[in-house]
Order: structure tokens, then C-alpha cells, then sequence
């Protein structure tokens, strides 16, 4: 079973954005960067099924400026066996599709049997790359995915639908999943594969020398979102504000 | 059509989401002079097209095939290409739901159409659309820019536009059909199931009442399922309760769990960190309720109390009954 799990560095939930001159992208000096929180279930998933049928290859591709060695690094030593960075420099393209078509001409030459992403970028959000890529490879798809079972030429995965629904579906491989946070526990990297990642291969690309198709859509006009709130403080006693909530529920919000 | 409304099934009636879009698809429709067709399509097609048709729009479609019975991906992303290729509208409009994440990217590769999705908001320059998302979790706004003509998928997050706004009118029925490779089809769904009892249907709630590390300890859940009763409203909670173990994780609402936009989100005891306010902060109402006047959610509310939860709770739900 040879898997391969789509990594991508972003800036860290915490982190304050200032959007650059221009508008198309934001300032990255001084912004702390990380594996993106679902992706790293991904990984964690791939490295379990590995475990589990004892035999292939679990690779890291992964699109970035050069910082993303870091992440790249990181899942070498969390056990991925090698990793193909396609280097990207800014301006950066911000399309799903292109971006997927160039992650499917640089593993063109893979026979991957799974491939795993998480269910969406803490940075872009579109969720749609894995999707893509897994439509380009011929490959069937699932999203929102909570649970893995292999099974012999099929994987039989655990849906999220909407409203606390779930839904177990059994599909052909190759298959393309993307992973919703929460389904394992990510494990830590240890010394030894610390030691070991610094080893692996990575294998470089440029973007620019495999993307061969015109960007879809494009991001125009980042802009700090603007809360224009009005908040009502409501004062007073226990009773004079038990009475201006009801107010509130059964006048302004009209709840009935 | 110039926009085709591509309508989801939920038991036999229109997914919320999917009546949001087609609010969306009216005012868009009406203030760049677009006009709109609805597809209602898979095994409830007839009834959801009886539903789309007393709605204020040109066409309504209808297409039944047995192998769109169940949702696969593989299936509904072929048979809405399909239709795309053959009707050629110049927009498509889904809501964000989690079926449409799941199936409408391949109908974006299969067209080389782009996908613009999870759409907050859209403004008319002259007459064209422009539609923005979040980005950055939710700190930043960004337009998107199509760089490819027609047809331009577009996906609308929860309550970008109020299905309220529906027009109402007399649409014309005109049912298609289209050939489908069922060996194309390589995914077997199950039945879908709840994994727990009494599991929350939080996405399309019109009431929330979410509760917070503030709300001190497990034995004060059931003063909190009290309000809720009254109010008619769903439970749910930010991480920590959930981390805590007194309420089960699909409660959860935000980045590690759902995003919600209700009519009213009543948040107790949360303090807001950026993990839970991306889930919630497209709710229409929202009222926090904190001790700690610094709870950065105090930032979003519309309307807000510095106070003690565990005072006040007991005594709304008595005013309320």
C-alpha cells in the first residue's frame, strides 16, 4: 500500500495577519508557520495503515516556499518514508486547480494507492485540492472522512454528514481522502526519527518548470475583516436583565 | 438561465443551504439583470421540483436516474457536469454543505470551470458579481477573481444570504434526463447513521444555546438543557466541554467541529478564542453572557452581558416558560 499525504505549511491559528501592500497576499515576516492541523491527521492515518498492512511507502508531497522544508522535516521524522517538495515562491498561486494539476504531474510517475490531505487549509480554505487531484488521477473521493478500513482492492471509509450523521461507504483504489480533524491521535516525532528524517530524500521541483495550466481563479483584495458591531451591554439587576433578554428574544430577535 | 441553482435533497424537502442559495440567486439575479433556473435532481427530484417551482425564478429542472438514487460523489459530480455542459449557464450556485465539498471540486475539474467556494459575500460592479470568502482562519476577506469564462461554480457559506427573502412566483416545469455510466460509479454508500442518541442537527438549527468553560462543571448541564427546552433550541459548546467530556463531541462548534449560523447563538461562559468564533460567527443574533468583561467574544455580540451564568440561566429559562 503506497500512500501519499498532501502536507501544507500555514501560518499558526494564533497568529495576527497584516495584508500586504498590494492586497494579494499577507506579510509573512514574524508570522510563527506550522503543518496545517488537519493534514497532520492525515499523515497520522496514512502512517497507521501503513502500520497496519506492514509493507509500502508513505510520501510527502507538499507545494511551499522554501520555510515548508520545516513541515516536510517534521513528517519524515513522524515516520513518512521520503518527500517530493514542489518549491513555490510568492506571488503565490491561490488555485485549487491549478494547484492540484501540478501536485498530479509531479507524482504522475507514483503508483500511490491512497492519497490523504486534510480536509482544508487553515490559510486558503477552499478544501477542493485532494478532491481534484483525486479526480485527475482517476481515483474515487471522499471528503469529511472519520474512520479507514482496507480492505482487498477497496477502502471502506466513515463519513461526517451533516447534523451528527454519519455514513460508511466502501470505494474502489486508488482513492483520494480528505481527512477530518480528530480521527486519531497524532503522534510526536521521536530522537531517533529526528535523527533518521535528516536522511530522507526529498525530492525538489519548481512549481513554474510543471504547472502547464492557466490559474482558474485568483485571490484579489485581501482585507482584515471589519467587525462593525454594535454591541448592547445590557445593565442593571438580576431581574433588569432577565427582562431586557426576553425583550430582546421576543421583540428584536422575534423567536417565537 | 444565467444561473443555474443547484438544489440539494434533504428527505424529501430543499437543504436550507440549498434555500439560501436561491436568496442569493434572486437578489443577485435581480440586481444584475440574470435570470435563474433551479435543477432538482437524484431520487426526491419531482418533489423538491413541486417545491422549487412556486418560487420566483424562470425554469425549474428535474432529472431522475436510478443511478442517482443514492450520493456518490462519482455519480453527482458526473450527472451535474452533465447538466452544466447542456445547459451552459453563465453562474451555478450551490449552498456550502458538506455534500457539495464533497462532489462539486470534481465538477470543477471535469468543467476546468473554476469553483468559488464558501462564499460570504458578493457585490455588483456594474453589473458583474464579485464574490469574497474568508481566509486566514476567517481574519481576512478575499475577493476571488475568476480568470476563466463561464460557467463559474459558486458555493454560499450558511446564512450569506436569509432564505426569509425568498420570492414567491410560478416557475415552469421541464423535466431532462441525461445518460450515466454506471461503471463509472465506483463508490457503494451505506445507509447514513447517528452515532450517538439525540445527535444535533447544529448546521441547520435555528437556535443555539452554547456553552463555555464558564459554565464551571458537568452538573450544571441540565440548567443549561432546561433553557434550551424552553427556548426550543439545540446545545452546543466550544472545545473545552467537549475536552472535558460533559457534553459529546458533536456539540462542538468551531474549527475541530461544526460551523453553525443561527438565528440566535446564545454563548454562556465562552470566552471566544478564534478556534470556536470561525464556527459561529456567521450566526444572524449573538449574545454573550461572561463574567470576564475582557471575553474577546464580547467583540461579536450584538447584544452582551457582563454577568454570572449560573444567576442568570435559571432565571431566563423561568421568564421564558
Amino acid at each position: 500500500m503506497n500512500i501519499c499525504v498532501l502536507i501544507k505549511q500555514v501560518p499558526g491559528s494564533e497568529a495576527q495577519f497584516n495584508v500586504s501592500g498590494d492586497g494579494s497576499w499577507i506579510q509573512e515576516t514574524e508570522l510563527p508557520f506550522e503543518m496545517n492541523e488537519s493534514d497532520n491527521y492525515a499523515l497520522e492515518e496514512a502512517l497507521q495503515i501503513r502500520e497496519q498492512k506492514g509493507a509500502g511507502e508513505v510520501v510527502i508531497v507538499s507545494l511551499g516556499p522554501d520555510r515548508s522544508q520545516k513541515v516536510i522535516r517534521e513528517a519524515l521524522a513522524k515516520g513518512a518514508d521520503r518527500a517530493i517538495h514542489i518549491n513555490a515562491d510568492a506571488p503565490y498561486n491561490t488555485d485549487p486547480y491549478s494547484i492540484a494539476s501540478t501536485l498530479a504531474n509531479a507524482v504522475k510517475d507514483e503508483r500511490f494507492d491512497l492519497v490523504l490531505s486534510g480536509l482544508q487549509s487553515e490559510d486558503l480554505g477552499f478544501g477542493q485540492t485532494g478532491v481534484i487531484l483525486g479526480e485527475m488521477l482517476g481515483m474515487t473521493t471522499a471528503t469529511l472522512v472519520v474512520g479507514t478500513e482496507v480492505q482487498e482492492g477497496k477502502i471502506k471509509v466513515k463519513r461526517e454528514l451533516e447534523a451528527g450523521w454519519f455514513q460508511w461507504q466502501t470505494m474502489d483504489l486508488p482513492a483520494s481522502l480528505a481527512i477530518q480533524s480528530g480521527l486519531n491521535t497524532p503522534r510526536y516525532p521521536s530522537l531517533k526519527g529526528i535523527m533518521t528524517a535528516k536522511k530522507k530524500e526529498i525530492k525538489k521541483l519548481n512549481f513554474v518548470d510543471i504547472c502547464n495550466v492557466d490559474e482558474l481563479q485568483s485571490f484579489a483584495g485581501l482585507s482584515v475583516q471589519h467587525t462593525e458591531k454594535q454591541t448592547e451591554m445590557i445593565e442593571g439587576n438580576i431581574d433588569q436583565i432577565v427582562n431586557r433578554l426576553v425583550d430582546v428574544f421576543k421583540n428584536e430577535i422575534r423567536i417565537n | 438561465m444565467d444561473i443555474l441553482v443547484v438544489l440539494e435533497d434533504k428527505n424529501g424537502r430543499i437543504h436550507r443551504m440549498s434555500l439560501e442559495a436561491i436568496a442569493g440567486a434572486q437578489q443577485i439575479g435581480s440586481e444584475c439583470g440574470l435570470s435563474i433556473g433551479i435543477l432538482a435532481f437524484g431520487k426526491n427530484a419531482s418533489a423538491l421540483g413541486e417545491q422549487a417551482k412556486h418560487y420566483d425564478v424562470e425554469e425549474v429542472l428535474t432529472l431522475e436516474n436510478e443511478h442517482l438514487n443514492d450520493y456518490t460523489a462519482d455519480g453527482y459530480a458526473d450527472a451535474v457536469a452533465n447538466v452544466i455542459t447542456s445547459e451552459n449557464p453563465a453562474l451555478v450556485f450551490f449552498g456550502h454543505t458538506y455534500q457539495i465539498r464533497d462532489y462539486a471540486p470534481r465538477v470543477s475539474a471535469k468543467l476546468k470551470r473554476p469553483f468559488l467556494n464558501d462564499v460570504v459575500s458578493y457585490k455588483n460592479e456594474s453589473g458583474k458579481p464579485v464574490f469574497s470568502k474568508q481566509a486566514f482562519n476567517a481574519k481576512l476577506i478575499a475577493e476571488l477573481n475568476p480568470n476563466s469564462a463561464g460557467p463559474i461554480l459558486v458555493s454560499f457559506q450558511s446564512a450569506s444570504f436569509s432564505s426569509d427573502t425568498i420570492q414567491s412566483g410560478s416557475a415552469s416545469l421541464r423535466s431532462i434526463s441525461i445518460e450515466i455510466d454506471a461503471s463509472a460509479i465506483k463508490t457503494v454508500p451505506e445507509d447514513p447513521f447517528q452515532e450517538a442518541a439525540g445527535g444535533v442537527d447544529l448546521s441547520s438549527a435555528e437556535l443555539i444555546v452554547s456553552i463555555g468553560r464558564g459554565i464551571g462543571k458537568e452538573e450544571n448541564i441540565p440548567l443549561v438543557q432546561e433553557l434550551a427546552n424552553v427556548m426550543g433550541a439545540e446545545i452546543a459548546s466550544s472545545r473545552p466541554v467537549v475536552d472535558s467530556g460533559w457534553l459529546p463531541a458533536h456539540h462542538q462548534v468551531g474549527s475541530s467541529g461544526q460551523t453553525v449560523a443561527p438565528k440566535l447563538y446564545l454563548a454562556l461562559g465562552i470566552s471566544g478564542a478564534i478556534q470556536h468564533v470561525v464556527g459561529m460567527k456567521g450566526s444572524k443574533n449573538i449574545i454573550v453572557i461572561n463574567k470576564d468583561p475582557d471575553a474577546p467574544l464580547f467583540e461579536l455580540a450584538d447584544y452582551g452581558v457582563v454577568g454570572d451564568v449560573l444567576e442568570i440561566i435559571p432565571k431566563l429559562t423561568e421568564a421564558l416558560q
